[in-house]
């Protein structure tokens, strides 16, 4: 459980960073390390250099734009979780990081690594294509974005470039005063990989009818995938139309089959989750409520 | 490669390859045994440290990667040697090891929770210990023996801002009512007093 020999650089700027990385195909980015580290140590991964990309300050910070909630690439999951702009204005993000890992693990895991990383279970990512995430880039020939549900092409598989690095992503921030979300995800014990899960978005207007809403499923195929809800819009969301909708999108998943879990294991639970994730958002969207981010 | 640590409020110098991971050089290059090194790759929790006071693992991390933060290891805990902590003394009153692997990485993830608060929820307790694992005691007596530090640490007598209500209790507790010389008296010297 050693990682093989590698070489250990520190760049003072973003711009040397991608330098590095553009010129060696054996190099890879650390930040957190969470996830690169037992890879290192098991020796599935063995790059000639490390470049770390931790302390960089183009890289740091959260940041409200129009719009947008900007989250750092090497924002640490904890501080994220903590962060009132967040809760307050990306409240599914808020709602899903206590399970993304442990306390531990958040306080050195990074909300760009979790990105980078792809894992298809992941939370992070979830949240990226299910409200529609820019994920923007850092690159030799300056900075780029794209959106999170192109970014995302498979398992720990994403469409980055040599000599790219992921600089930041852009959350959108929903207009509307009564916004709800709701989560749930199946896994063998807590804050271990997810089987299946679920995340939803609401916004009401003041009649509590369905003004805009997003859906997205994470574990159940080779990447996160967003469900398209768009017929609920104008209506009340009364609990059988959920419940079709749910079942006319979650029918056709690709699902994946592994000793975990089977692939019709996987298309039910989704099912389910989802319709639960749908309901708990619409009781987080009460006029007072912050979103329910907590 | 050349190191600067800080590691339980001393400065340490070594020079370390980068692939070595910040569990092996504290337990190999300043010999701080107390950090146990379980899974290595950050599943068990045993080799649990606070950077900054936050827990991480140091198995999850290089060396080289380490400068510039306050490092605390269970060997930093300790008021001074051959003294406990009042959450380390509790795990032995509520008998919350028995082979002692986790204990360290425990005792600095609920340190950690106890710095933030001395009124977890049994839920906090549980959250903040969710990443450490134990083979032996079923995590009753973790438990038990953390809630019973917050217990003790709540009736301490150390500044505690947010319990303002026990703290005024104690004082009218602690105020005695005889003996105290009233200002005219005091200006004698008082013999008995030596």
């Amino acid at each position: 459980m050693k990682p093989a020999p590698f070489d250990y650089v520190r760049p003072g700027t973003l711009a040397e960073a991608c330098e590095l990385l553009a010129g060696d195909e054996d190099a890879r980015v650390i930040a957190g390390g969470q996830t690169l580290v037992p890879m290192l140590a098991m020796r599935l991964a063995r790059p000639a250099k490390l470049i770390d990309i931790l302390r960089l300050p183009e890289l740091a910070g959260i940041r409200e734009e129009a719009g947008a909630v900007v989250v750092g690439a090497t924002t640490r999951q904890a501080q994220a979780e903590r962060d009132p702009v967040i809760r307050k204005s990306v409240p599914m993000l808020a709602r899903v990081l206590p399970w993304v890992g442990h306390p531990p693990t958040r306080n050195r895991g990074t909300v760009g690594g979790s990105i980078a990383n792809a894992d298809p279970s992941a939370e992070i990512p979830l949240v990226a294509v299910t409200l529609g995430a820019e994920i923007e880039l850092a690159t030799t020939d300056g900075p780029t974005s794209m959106p999170a549900d192109d970014f995302f092409i498979g398992p720990m598989l994403t469409t980055i470039n040599l000599g790219d690095c992921v600089s930041a992503v852009r959350f959108p921030v929903w207009p509307h005063r009564r916004i709800g979300v709701g989560f749930f995800e199946i896994s063998a014990r807590r804050s271990d990989f997810a089987f299946v899960a679920a995340a939803a978005q609401i916004a009401l207007d003041e009649d509590d009818c369905c003004i805009e809403i997003a859906l997205g499923v994470g574990g159940v195929g080779d990447r996160p995938l967003r469900l398209d809800m768009s017929a609920l819009i104008g209506t009340a969301l009364d609990p059988a139309a959920v419940a079709d909708a749910v079942h006319a999108a979650a029918g056709e998943l690709d699902a994946m089959s592994d000793l975990h879990a089977s692939a019709a294991y996987r298309r039910r639970v989704a099912s389910v989750l989802c319709i639960r994730a749908l309901e708990q958002a619409r009781a987080n969207a009460s006029p007072e409520s912050a979103g329910g981010a907590r | 490669m050349k190191v600067d640590l800080r590691i339980n409020g001393a400065r340490h110098s070594a020079d370390i390859e980068p692939r070595k991971t910040l569990l092996d050089a504290l337990r190999e290059n300043f010999l701080l045994n107390g950090t146990h090194a379980g899974c290595e790759h950050g599943v068990c929790g045993a080799c649990t440290v606070l950077l900054d006071g936050e827990p991480v693992r140091s198995c999850l991390m290089f060396a080289v990667q380490a400068d510039g933060y306050e490092i605390t290891t269970i060997e930093g805990l300790a008021p001074a040697p051959g003294e406990l902590s009042v959450l380390q003394d509790s795990f032995c009153e509520t008998h919350g090891l028995q082979c002692g692997y986790c204990t360290p990485g425990m005792i600095l993830a609920a340190h950690a929770l106890l710095q933030h608060t001395v009124t977890p929820s049994r839920d906090d307790i549980v959250d903040a210990i969710s990443g450490n694992i134990c083979r032996c005691t079923g995590y009753g007596q973790i438990i038990e023996a953390v809630e019973f530090a917050a217990a003790r640490l709540r009736i301490a007598n150390t500044p505690q801002p947010h319990h303002g209500a026990l703290h005024r209790a104690t004082a009218k507790h602690d105020a005695p009512t005889e003996g105290v010389p009233e200002a005219d008296e005091a200006d004698e010297p008082i013999v008995e007093a030596k």
